[in-house]
C-alpha cells in the first residue's frame, strides 16, 4: 500500500496544481480566447489526474474489502473523464466561435488571418 | 436495419456500463436491471439511429482504428499534452504572450476527422481551433506564441494529421 498511497498522492498534487494554475491564469491573462487557453488545457489535465487517483483509490479499496460499490466508484469516475476529454474542448471551441462571431477580437494580436477571411 | 442494431448495441453498453453494481448476472447487473436496459435502448436507438449514421459510412466499426486511437491517446497525444501544460504553466506565470489567428489547411476530408483533429489541438500545445471552413475544412487557430506569419500545419500541429487520418479516414 505505501508504493500506491505514495502514487496516489502525488497524482492528487499535479491535479490541484494544474486545476490551480486554470484558475491563476484565468485571472491574468488579457483577453478571452488566452483566457480560454489556461482554462480548457490545465484543468483537463489536472482533472484527468485527480480522476486517477480516485479510480487507483477505488480499485485498491476493492481489492481490500471486494466490494462491489468501489467498482461502481471506479467506473462512473471513468465516464466522467472520458465525458470530460470529449466535452471541455468542444465547449472551448464554441465559446471562441460565438466570441470571436460576435466580434471579439484578440487582444495584443500579432496576425488575425480569420477576420481577413471574413473581410474578404 | 444494421444502422439500429449498431445504435441498440452501443446504447445497451453504456446502459450496463452506467448501471453496474451488485447483482445475479456476472455479479454485477440483476436481471431487472438488464431488461429494463434492452426497453430503453430499444427506444433510444428509434430516435438516435438517424443521428449516429448520417452519412451512411461503417468505416469507424472496424476494430483496428479503435486499437489505433487507444496508441493515439495514450501515446503522442498525452505527451503533447504534457507539453502543453507545462508551456501553459509557464505563460501563466511569466506573462509572455505574443497571440494571433493563423489559418491552417491540414486536408481531411471526413467530419470526424476534422472533429477529432480540432479537439485535439485544443488540448495541445499553444493552441485553440477558433472557426472552421466549412468548404476547405480549414481551420482557423488561436496560436498563443505566434512564430511566423505563415505556419505549415506541421508548425502547429506536429503529426496528428496523419494519426488522424490513420484513425478517421
Amino acid at each position: 500500500m505505501g508504493i500506491l498511497l505514495i502514487v496516489l498522492y502525488i497524482f492528487l498534487t499535479i491535479g490541484i496544481i494544474f486545476n490551480c494554475l486554470g484558475s491563476i491564469g484565468l485571472l491574468r491573462f488579457p483577453d478571452v480566447y488566452t483566457r480560454l487557453h489556461a482554462s480548457t488545457k490545465n484543468t483537463t489535465f489536472g482533472s484527468i489526474f485527480t480522476c486517477l487517483a480516485v479510480i487507483i483509490f477505488s480499485f485498491y479499496q476493492l481489492h481490500l474489502t471486494q466490494d462491489s460499490k468501489f467498482l461502481v466508484l471506479a467506473l462512473h469516475t471513468f465516464i466522467a473523464l472520458v465525458c470530460l476529454l470529449v466535452t471541455n474542448p468542444t465547449g472551448a471551441h464554441a465559446i471562441s466561435r460565438a466570441a470571436h462571431r460576435s466580434g471579439v477580437m484578440p487582444k495584443q494580436a500579432v496576425i488575425d488571418q480569420l477576420k481577413e477571411a471574413k473581410l474578404k | 436495419m444494421i444502422d439500429f442494431f449498431i445504435t441498440f448495441i452501443l446504447s445497451l453498453i453504456a446502459y450496463l456500463f452506467l448501471t453496474a453494481s451488485a447483482g445475479e448476472i456476472a455479479g454485477l447487473w440483476s436481471i431487472f436491471e438488464v431488461v429494463l436496459g434492452i426497453v430503453l435502448s430499444v427506444i433510444v436507438s428509434f430516435m438516435a439511429t438517424r443521428v449516429l449514421f448520417q452519412k451512411r459510412s461503417y468505416r469507424m466499426l472496424n476494430p483496428a482504428r479503435w486499437i489505433i486511437f487507444l496508441i493515439y491517446l495514450i501515446g503522442p497525444f498525452f505527451w503533447a499534452m504534457i507539453k502543453a501544460n507545462i508551456d501553459v504553466a509557464y505563460r501563466v506565470i511569466t506573462g509572455k504572450i505574443n497571440p494571433g489567428i493563423v489559418k491552417i489547411s491540414p486536408e481531411l476530408k471526413t467530419d470526424l476527422g476534422i472533429t477529432l483533429l480540432a479537439n485535439s489541438i485544443t488540448l495541445t500545445p499553444g493552441t485553440l481551433s477558433v472557426d472552421i471552413d466549412e468548404e476547405t475544412n480549414d481551420l482557423y487557430i488561436h496560436w498563443i506564441n505566434v512564430t511566423t506569419l505563415k505556419p505549415t500545419t506541421a508548425d502547429i500541429c506536429g503529426t496528428f494529421p496523419q494519426w488522424v487520418r490513420r484513425i478517421a479516414e
